[in-house]
């Protein structure tokens, strides 16, 4: 710890960082724009001038840069001196040269970090009288907004972009006063984190265009602190809701987990909240013969009533990882927990016990994020997860930079001065190893990719874990002599944060096993005390939610679809699920060609919920309260936002509310309590109910910003009577601007706000310290112990590897996600990759179009053909098209002859997929 | 023994000698001496002690500079030389004349710096627009190499070094010596932020030493005939010669070599024969274009660092720029302010948007229109884009004539704003 003086006051600081983050650590107003939290320092836009003065003599002093200065012990300055209030006022005058001031009608205007340095920096007259400066726009794709007459020049989108994501395709372009920041040329931004420039420009160059469409100020939303279900890593958003419909999705700072940054997914992700798609009523398919196999809308009562009459007999309930905890117990309360089904698919049920075991296991720890990003040496196996857990991919960029970290250390350059130790350390990287079917998205970081086949990648992984360990025994003599193994082992073994990261996604058990030998393998080197970092990637917002509850007792979805199809059962009531996603076909017709009756209760309306006889509508993530469970086994709260139209009810309401004429109703809170007091897994969740329940408070809080406006007038053009607000009988906040407002305190913070403080840049009023933890924040609660002992390494057993795998995309392969406009604007078809080899044997034309078949099921394709893919492997991406699970086995290819118009379609389609093969890897 | 160390070997109405006439005048006889007897830390310590500064223009002591390149085991084993031959500064022509007529000079001089920072990669980094000194510099490293004096163990001594040829794509930051490090790996020209400098992270990341081309053109003079003849060469407390030019109307504009210490009279009446007939001196900018204004009341001062800065202004590059009494300092500040807003790298604010607002404000003077309050426009820039504001020296360096200029030619200003535009004839 270091003192500094700053006017006078005395401030203990950190003095391993600049004056202007202990500056605002101690939450004092230096305006800033170049500087970025989680970017450093670079000194560009001078905005954050201060006086710094030699010593208690000095009476003149020196105006400096207080972010590249760094917070040295006895440290004099003063952020009132004329001087420097003159500098920074100065700056402000330059940067509002050009600047349209189209505030109106800008939509960055009410949360616009440009606005709050100008008032902060006291810069009022205009005495620049000569023409502006103006530029092109861009069509930047179906997220982001271009009006780069806004632009200020900060270079944060670059350092963001280029630096810090990753992306090839914005530059800073042009010189002086000219200078552009855009793509060499129009097109979409190709990089998974695109979102974030939304954020990160302090102004209004890049906007969300998703949020233009239906646009709102920010003080005009409704907020709620949510958490993302675009994947299970379990990241924190502030979902904002105008009108009755949700508008846009922003981050929401979570200290070990996503930080400041989200994947595009999860940003832009939530745009079938508001589609056609939404299942919108209650409908029952009327079985009276004249009218049979006519669906009637229902009203909520008759809808209960008919839910009612229909499961009274043996009702089989069937989960799902992707709707709320609350919701699944409830189904499970409902139906009993024998009669309680999981809604996984086989392979990922088997995996899921997998990883639950291994995360119990002592020895080993599960990273969190921020973890993850610290990580000085990482072993990728088989999961591709730009694709499937995307900010996994965004903390893998962060952790390849570690080496550039410990280099600056050795040149004593402060890791805050962010283009010095770029320059410094150039092109090293730490070691980041990835085993892929194909080429991944983080192979231009990574030292090497093997390009396997599972069998390949188990036997390396098995020759890994020998180097490491010769007492493992997992590999051949021959294997372990592998010069990659003996690497990647040499690797792990001298890092000193190594890190093992795959997920459940290819639904391959045999290679969780392996990666988890390699971690085992590792605590040999670990000191006493010290675990070894495995995390495994989940697909779904609360497929490890699931996986708990189902450890509490239940069948797999193969055991409730055999019962169904042996006529076991009278009624089947699937929650939020698209089984066809999770199964072959023909189970599915197996199991409902028959008499049992089919309740669906969910959002979306899709392949199988046409089956239904009973569809009851369901609210989505931000109409509810509900617990997901991360990757970690970490249980967060996701508070409604709003209040959806009164036909959509929660999961657990529909399974709660017995008596259609009562208004008695379990709220989540009372059935996560319950769950809490009854499943041991979830004992740990009773933490979560505070927060939730306002225990915490002792007052509600408002969802609404102080300067919500209209509300007695919002709706005045259907009615003129002022409507009471709506209350909210669950939660600890309120449908209003009324409450406590949260001015310091984070445990319910959504859209951050302080006073002079409107942009998201607010967030640093509610941390403990700059890039810390709220205050009072609630990170949610970890459910699994390290219960088990160290385990022995697992025999494997290859499962039966087919050559086939199965592609993941991240606008695609997210069930919900996909339905959103923009999100497949960037998707694509369904399709065949194969390697230069493998078309030559079938006889594929690239872009050309091949006939799949396996048993009784066939597609058309348009075909790949992949320079980066594993000899021999085929992959198939299948979009919202085809189902994966009947194409695993004995898959034939056939060439198809070319249609012009299909081929010319394909060819566009592969134009929009985002592959760099020709990027070659580091290695 | 010679006086003019720098251009001895420099005659420019024939081409400059080749590898076999430079040897035969004595060339490369320093590398030789170095490479048999001497180890680093010897020409480490001569060149301290020969009072050398950097001829680049900001005048820091050139053995000091060395002396922060991280020598020994734990020292990283690559380490740079980046001669910067991007002579862009207005009226700047120095570097020009050292290169097309003596480029084995330069080489010579870059062997010592290398061999004493134990460097083996050197770059010359060039103008672009100099493509007689391209050629001849390529001649003259090939046939170094081909008598290996570039290679691999140079005369048998163990010491290797290639010297690249990279020249220039065109811009004035590309002379700042980070600009200039950010431009040879292939990155946009921006200045890096000091510290770290170069001497601890330069090149690639790597111990890298930028030096002037005039600046290297010393070493191989004081290697060979040492410290006590090189200070003998000053004529005041700065020790050697320096290039000195003029240009604007004097009789004979051109590029000299003097011992420092000369008084700027004896340049200007003697080497650059007095001002054109018809034409008396107003004003002269010493040291190129981004160096204050001094006055006729100046010219016996003597060409040193010190004695020019305490005048006001600074000996920078040594290249002065003539204002006569009928030429407008009012248009020719204002074309400087055009030139420096123009190569703004754009990375910082005040002067990526100050210089244009100040050369908007210089083109209203010209045209008429000429506002009183623009005055103070000019004034709240001089601070607002002085030492320490800015990322880099650059807008600083801009501000140097203007002030000089808001000084001493207040009266011109007044004269446009108030005529209606230029009242000087054209």
């Amino acid at each position: 710890m270091a003192k500094i003086i700053v006017d006078g006051i005395e401030y203990e600081v950190n003095p391993a960082n600049n004056l202007l983050q202990e500056c605002l650590s101690q939450g004092l107003d230096l305006p800033y724009f170049c500087w970025h939290p989680c970017m450093g320092s670079v000194g560009a836009c001078r905005q954050c001038a201060v006086k710094q003065y030699r010593n208690a003599d000095d009476k003149v002093g020196m105006v400096v840069m207080s972010c590249m200065t760094p917070a040295t012990d006895g440290s004099i300055i003063s952020i009132k001196d004329q001087q420097a209030v003159k500098m920074r006022s100065n700056v402000i005058e330059s940067l509002m040269i050009s600047h349209p001031h189209d505030c109106p009608v800008c939509e960055e205007g009410g949360e616009c970090h440009l606005q709050d340095m100008t008032q902060m920096s006291g810069h009022n007259y205009r005495r620049y009288d000569f023409k502006k400066v103006t530029h092109r726009n861009q069509n930047l794709g179906p997220f982001i907004n271009h009006e780069m007459n806004r632009c200020i020049a900060c270079y944060r989108c670059v350092r963001y972009y280029d630096d810090y994501a990753g992306g090839k395709d914005l530059a800073a372009l042009g010189s002086h006063h000219h200078v552009y920041f855009g793509r060499h040329e129009e097109g979409t931004l190709q990089n998974e984190f695109s979102g974030n420039l939304v954020e990160v420009c302090p102004t209004g160059v890049f906007t969300d265009k998703t949020f233009s469409e239906h646009y709102t100020r920010k003080w005009d939303l409704q907020t709620a602190p949510s958490v993302c279900t675009g994947c299970g890593a379990g990241c924190n958003t502030t979902p904002g809701e105008r009108y009755g419909t949700l508008r846009r999705i922003v981050n929401r700072y979570h200290h070990d987990l996503n930080g400041y940054f989200l994947c595009d997914r999860g940003r832009f992700g939530h745009g079938y909240n508001s589609s056609d798609r939404r299942v919108k009523e209650a409908s029952l398919v009327s079985a009276h013969v004249d009218e049979k196999g006519v669906r009637k809308v229902l009203t909520t009562n008759e809808a209960l009533r008919q839910f009612a009459a229909l499961t009274t007999g043996d009702v089989v309930g069937i989960g799902s990882p992707r709707a709320s905890l609350e919701s699944n117990v409830a189904l499970r309360e409902r139906v009993g927990v024998e009669n309680f089904y999981a809604g996984f698919s086989a392979e990922q049920q088997r995996c899921m016990q997998a990883v639950i075991a291994i995360n119990r296991e002592q020895g080993l720890h599960c990273p969190d994020i921020r973890t993850l990003e610290q990580a000085d040496c990482v072993l990728v196996v088989n999961e591709d997860i730009t694709n499937t857990a995307p900010r996994f991919a965004l903390a893998l960029r962060q952790a390849v930079r570690n080496r550039a970290t410990q280099l600056a250390s050795e040149a004593r350059i402060p890791l805050w001065q962010d283009a010095a130790v770029r320059e410094l350390a150039q092109h090293e990287l730490s070691p980041l190893f990835i085993l892929s079917p194909q080429g991944t998205r983080l192979d231009d970081v990574a030292t090497n990719t093997l390009l396997g086949s599972t069998a390949e990648q188990l036997a390396l992984l098995s020759a890994i874990a020998d180097c490491i360990d010769s007492s493992a025994g997992t590999a051949s003599p021959d294997e372990r002599s592998e010069e990659l193994a003996r690497r990647i082992a040499a690797a792990l073994i001298t890092a000193k944060n190594p890190c093992i990261v795959s997920g459940i996604s290819a639904g391959s058990e045999a290679l969780i096993h392996a990666a988890a030998n390699v971690a085992r393998a590792l605590r040999k080197y670990s000191q006493p005390g010290e675990s070894i970092d495995l995390c495994f990637a989940m697909p779904e917002a609360n497929t490890m939610g699931l996986a708990l509850l189902m450890e509490e007792g239940g069948g797999t979805l193969q055991e409730a679809l055999q019962r169904l199809a042996a006529g076991k059962a009278d009624a089947a009531i699937v929650l939020e699920n698209d089984l066809s996603l999770r199964t072959n076909p023909e189970s599915i017709d197996a199991a409902f060609a028959g008499t049992p009756t089919l309740i669906v209760m969910d959002q979306v309306h899709n392949h199988f919920n046409e089956r239904a006889q009973l569809l009851l509508p369901c609210t989505s993530f931000a109409e509810q309260n509900g617990t997901l469970v991360n990757y970690e086994g970490r249980a967060q709260s996701s508070h409604q936002v709003f209040q959806a139209d009164s036909a959509l009810r929660p999961g657990y309401e529909w399974l709660t509310r017995a008596d259609p004429l009562s208004n008695l109703v379990k709220t989540s809170e009372m059935i996560l309590y319950h769950c809490a007091q009854t499943l041991d897994n979830f004992a740990a969740a009773s933490e979560l109910l505070p927060a939730r329940t306002g225990m915490q408070t002792l007052m509600k809080s408002p969802r609404q910003s102080h300067r919500y406006s209209g509300r007695t007038a919002m709706n005045a053009n259907s009615n003129v009577h002022e409507s009471k607000q709506p209350t909210d009988r669950e939660s600890s906040m309120s449908f209003s601007m009324e409450g406590l407002p949260l001015q310091k305190d984070a445990s319910l913070l959504s859209a951050a706000w302080a006073p002079a403080w409107n942009s998201n840049q607010a967030i640093s009023k509610f941390q403990n310290e700059i890039n810390g933890e709220l205050k009072q924040g609630c990170k949610g609660v970890q459910l699994l112990q390290r219960s088990l002992p160290q385990q022995a390494y697992t025999a494997i057993q290859p499962d039966g590897d087919t050559g086939v795998y199965f592609i993941d995309h991240i606008f695609g392969s997210d069930e919900l996600s996909a339905m959103s406009p923009a999100i497949s604007a960037r998707s694509v078809g369904a399709y065949l990759c194969v390697g230069t080899a493998t078309a030559r044997k079938f006889g594929l034309q690239q872009h050309g179009l091949a006939l799949i078949k396996s048993g009784t099921c066939s597609a058309q394709l348009p075909v790949l053909i992949r320079q980066r893919i594993a000899a021999d492997a085929v992959g198939i991406y299948c979009g919202n098209e085809i189902n994966r699970h009947a194409f695993v086995k004995g898959l034939s290819i056939t060439p198809l002859a070319e249609d012009g118009n299909l081929l010319a379609r394909s060819r566009q389609m592969f134009e929009d997929l985002v592959i760099h093969d020709s990027l070659p890897g580091r290695g | 023994m010679t006086d003019r160390p720098l251009t001895k070997n420099i005659d420019m109405s024939r081409a400059p000698f080749n590898f076999a006439q430079t040897r035969d005048a004595g060339g490369y006889a320093s590398v030789e001496k170095m490479l048999k007897s001497m180890a680093p830390g010897d020409v480490l310590d001569i060149v301290k002690n020969s009072g050398l500064k950097g001829r680049g223009g900001a005048g820091f002591p050139t053995g000091l500079k060395w002396s922060f390149v991280p020598m020994g085991y734990t020292a990283p084993t690559t380490k740079y030389l980046v001669v910067n031959a991007d002579e862009m500064e207005p009226g700047t022509f120095k570097d020009r004349l050292l290169m097309e007529g003596d480029p084995h000079l330069l080489l010579e001089g870059m062997m010592i710096a290398a061999f004493t920072i134990q460097a083996t990669t050197a770059y010359i980094f060039l103008r672009g627009e100099y493509l007689r000194a391209e050629k001849l510099l390529h001649q003259a490293i090939s046939e170094c190499k081909a008598a290996g004096l570039l290679g691999k163990n140079i005369l048998g001594s163990g010491f290797d070094l290639d010297i690249i040829l990279h020249t220039s794509a065109g811009r004035y930051i590309c002379g700042e010596e980070t600009a200039l490090l950010n431009a040879l790996e292939g990155k946009r020209a921006n200045p890096r932020a000091k510290p770290p400098f170069p001497q601890v992270s330069g090149l690639w990341g790597k111990p890298t030493i930028v030096n002037n081309v005039e600046t290297i053109c010393n070493l191989p003079g004081i290697l060979n005939y040492g410290i006590d003849w090189y200070k003998g060469l000053g004529l005041g407390a700065d020790a050697g010669t320096k290039m000195c030019g003029v240009s604007g109307r004097v009789k004979n504009p051109g590029c000299w070599e003097l011992p420092l210490g000369t008084p700027i009279r004896e340049l200007l009446e003697v080497k650059a024969g007095g001002m054109c007939d018809g034409y008396q001196l107003r004003a002269f900018l010493p040291g190129g274009g981004s160096t204050d204004f001094l006055l006729p009341e100046h010219l016996d001062l003597i060409l040193d660092y010190d004695v020019i800065g305490k005048a006001g202004s600074r000996l920078a590059t040594g290249t002065m720029i003539v204002l006569d009494d009928r030429t407008c300092p009012v248009g020719m500040v204002g074309n400087l302010m055009k030139f420096f807003s123009h190569e703004s790298c754009g990375w910082c604010t005040p002067c990526r948007d100050g210089l244009p607002w100040i050369d908007e404000i210089f083109q209203r003077f010209e045209n008429g229109g000429g506002l009183e309050s623009d005055m103070q426009v000019l004034t709240d820039h001089l601070e607002y884009l002085g030492p320490g504001r800015t990322f880099c020296a650059l807008a600083p360096g801009a501000m140097a004539p203007l002030g000089s200029a808001l000084r001493h030619f207040r009266d011109d200003f007044h004269a446009h704003i108030n005529g209606g535009g230029c009242p000087w004839p054209r």
